[in-house]
């Protein structure tokens, strides 16, 4: 991937820290992300991989540091600022609503209205057409738009997730692991519509602690731990023994070093 | 929709025969419940004079009552939570009607305003507690049945000496908001019926010749409208996909912008509304607050919503379905009556209606989202 020198990131995360009391979930990380690019970011459980994406996606203030989305100091006071920002966050469980319809999951909380004698209603034959074209684009077969989503398998249900975010115009889309509760099949799916989601121009943080998964998608790599960044790798540039090694804790930090050619 | 699923042949999913796709809808037990009770009374209880104008009416009258605090509840439900203090708001708010309208000789609009707003404020208060403390609205309501039971003993006492005020007719005669609750509509037509023969008119008395059913009563028109505006509400509009929505994953909701304490707290609201539109018809109907008003009824709201096929989870249901329990509700509860049963049955019927509803509702959940 050649973006990188022709585009400015559309994110960039500066010395993170969160604290929570007395315990520091981040001390000081920072990673950018490009548009059309897939940013892994990796580590072990406790880490701090979701309490880092949180204070990108406006749930947790930062205790420290900075965020420059698209060029502008950011400050998001809640999870609607971030989103109507265009930064879109796919949550591994609570993402859908499994007794809902898919069209209804898909247009929750951005409901398409038209009026009728002045008073608004859901525009359902509109979310119910948008949904079943989505959905086909990304190669699932509905068999209704009423179809509800608890009938859909766990990769089915990030896609639509991600489908949604993307159809809403996110620029950046957070994907808390996606697939690590996924059998092989559904996680080879959720991979192909990163994939494609990617090759649409928008940056994807990829959560995983799965080097596989990351390495089948990912453009870049940035391992977490214990609150920490040990640097981030570019693809091609780092062996899968490599990153397994920096998730498992950095004891090979010293070679390592070497290997990451300064991206520290 | 068919030649979409004709098209698509994901092995994954079984095809589903539209038969029994039909029968997968909230409202199925309901409409299958209202079949069987009417089938049932028009065999056994034909004769008995429930199927006449009188017997229509007052079985309609009960149901329609049902129905106004079945919407209410219906709509809660589905967001997640309960109101266990319905019965008790219903007491309150017609001793408080009385209170203000007859002790204290306000006009009746303005009784009926103070009322209709101090109950929705009690309602968002119900509904505050419960977001902010995040207790299950099963336990703060409760406490909240108490409390205002107790005050609907204790005001008119301390203020009147006696737990039922009366006069509430004389009060509100001519006066333009009671008569919204406790009026009648279409009076021309049914006297205009009495005289065709086609419904009964009474035959003595310094009322001889006019119908003994003289209009439809606007507790009637007051269901039929909440209805409808709850049906609509939910299923039509934006603000019912929130409410699906926040009862059926909060944490999912407000991931995707759906403001759920917002539409908690309104619906805790509008139960309470509900409940004051009951209330106020009810003290217009008797002219008078009693302070034993309205007991047991957030039980029968909630049995209502579950024989219309909403889960007691949250996030599934109908308002029509709700409707037709309430509908249910009436008419084995006044059909008992006229065919001579034991009232007391009627309970045992709420407690088998209750389960098998309960009971149907977990397989249709199962059927839509494909557990086992
Ligand atoms: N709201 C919170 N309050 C206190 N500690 C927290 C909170 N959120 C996360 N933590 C702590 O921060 C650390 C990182 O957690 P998390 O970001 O969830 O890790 P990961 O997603 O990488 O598994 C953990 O030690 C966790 O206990
Ligand atoms: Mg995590």
């Amino acid at each position: 991937m050649n973006t990188r020198s022709t585009h400015a990131p559309i994110i960039q995360m500066q010395n993170i820290e969160k604290h929570f009391g007395a315990v520091i979930a981040l001390a000081g990380v920072s990673i950018d992300v490009y548009p059309g690019e897939c940013h892994c970011l990796l580590g072990d459980n406790g880490a701090g991989k979701s309490t880092f994406i949180k204070t990108m996606s406006g749930v947790h203030t930062p205790t420290k540091g900075e965020i420059i989305f698209d060029g502008q100091p950011m400050n998001f006071n809640d999870p609607r600022d971030a989103m109507e920002a265009g930064i879109a966050t796919v949550h591994q469980h609570l993402a859908m609503i499994p007794l809902m319809s898919v069209s209804r999951n898909f247009f929750m909380g951005n409901e398409p209205v038209k009026k009728i004698a002045g008073l608004s209603f859901f525009d359902k034959d509109l979310a119910d057409r948008v949904t079943m074209e989505e959905m086909r684009k990304m190669g699932i077969n509905l068999r209704g738009p009423d179809q509800a989503v608890g009938t859909l398998s766990g990769g089915e249900r990030q896609t639509v997730a991600i489908s949604r975010a993307v159809y809403f115009g996110a620029k950046v889309l957070i994907l808390d692991e996606p697939t690590s509760a996924l059998g092989v099949r559904q996680t080879s799916n959720v991979l192909a519509t990163i994939d494609k989601v990617r090759k649409q121009g928008v940056a994807v943080v990829f959560i995983t602690h799965n080097v596989r998964h990351a390495l089948a998608v990912g453009d870049r790599f940035t391992v977490l731990n214990r609150g920490q960044t040990l640097g981030t790798a570019q693809r091609g540039q780092i062996t899968p023994e490599e990153l397994q090694d920096m998730m498992a804790g950095g004891q090979e930090l010293a070679t390592l070093e070497g290997s990451l050619g300064g991206t520290v | 929709m068919s030649d979409t699923s004709s098209n698509s042949t994901d092995e994954r999913i079984k095809e589903i025969s539209s038969f029994r796709q039909a029968l997968i809808r909230p409202e199925l037990g309901g409409i299958v419940g209202t079949i069987a009770v009417f089938a049932f009374f028009l065999l056994f209880a034909f004769d008995s004079g429930m199927f006449n104008s009188q017997g229509v009416m007052n079985w309609s009258i009960v149901s329609a009552q049902f129905m106004i605090i079945a919407v209410g509840a219906c709509l809660l439900m589905i967001a997640g939570e309960f109101d266990l203090s319905v019965g008790s708001m219903i007491g309150f708010a017609g001793m408080i009607i009385a209170i203000l309208g007859v002790t204290l000789g306000y006009p009746m609009w303005l009784a009926i305003i103070i009322t209709f707003a101090l109950c929705v404020a009690i309602g968002a208060l119900n509904g505050f507690i419960v977001i902010r403390t995040g207790l299950p609205s099963f336990i703060v309501t409760l406490a909240f049945l108490f409390i205002l039971r107790g005050f609907t003993i204790f005001l008119p006492q301390t203020i009147e000496r006696k737990t039922i005020i009366g006069g509430i007719r004389e009060a509100a005669e001519g006066d333009p908001l009671a008569s919204v609750f406790g009026g009648k509509i279409f009076g021309n037509v049914f006297n205009w019926m009495g005289d065709a023969g086609i419904i009964a008119t009474f035959q003595r008395g310094t009322r001889a010749g006019d119908p003994v059913v003289d209009g439809i009563p606007m507790l009637i028109v007051w269901a039929i409208l909440l209805v409808i505006f709850g049906h609509v509400l939910l299923t039509k509009t934006k603000f019912g996909n929130w409410i699906f929505a926040s009862g059926g994953d909060p944490e999912a909701a407000r991931n995707s912008g759906v403001p759920v304490n917002k539409v908690k707290m309104l619906m805790f609201m509008f139960t309470a509304f509900c409940a004051c539109v009951f209330a106020t018809c009810q003290v217009m109907e008797f002219g008078s607050a009693g302070a034993d008003r309205g007991l047991l009824k957030e039980f029968e709201a909630i049995i209502a919503v579950v024989i219309g096929g909403a889960l007691l989870t949250g996030g599934y249901g109908s308002v029509l379905g709700a409707a037709l329990g309430a509908l249910i509700f009436g008419v084995v509860q006044q059909g008992l009556f006229f065919a001579g049963v034991e009232s007391s049955l009627f309970r045992v019927f709420l407690g088998v209606i209750l389960l098998a509803a309960v009971i149907l509702n977990t397989y249709i959940r199962r059927m839509i989202t494909g557990e086992r």
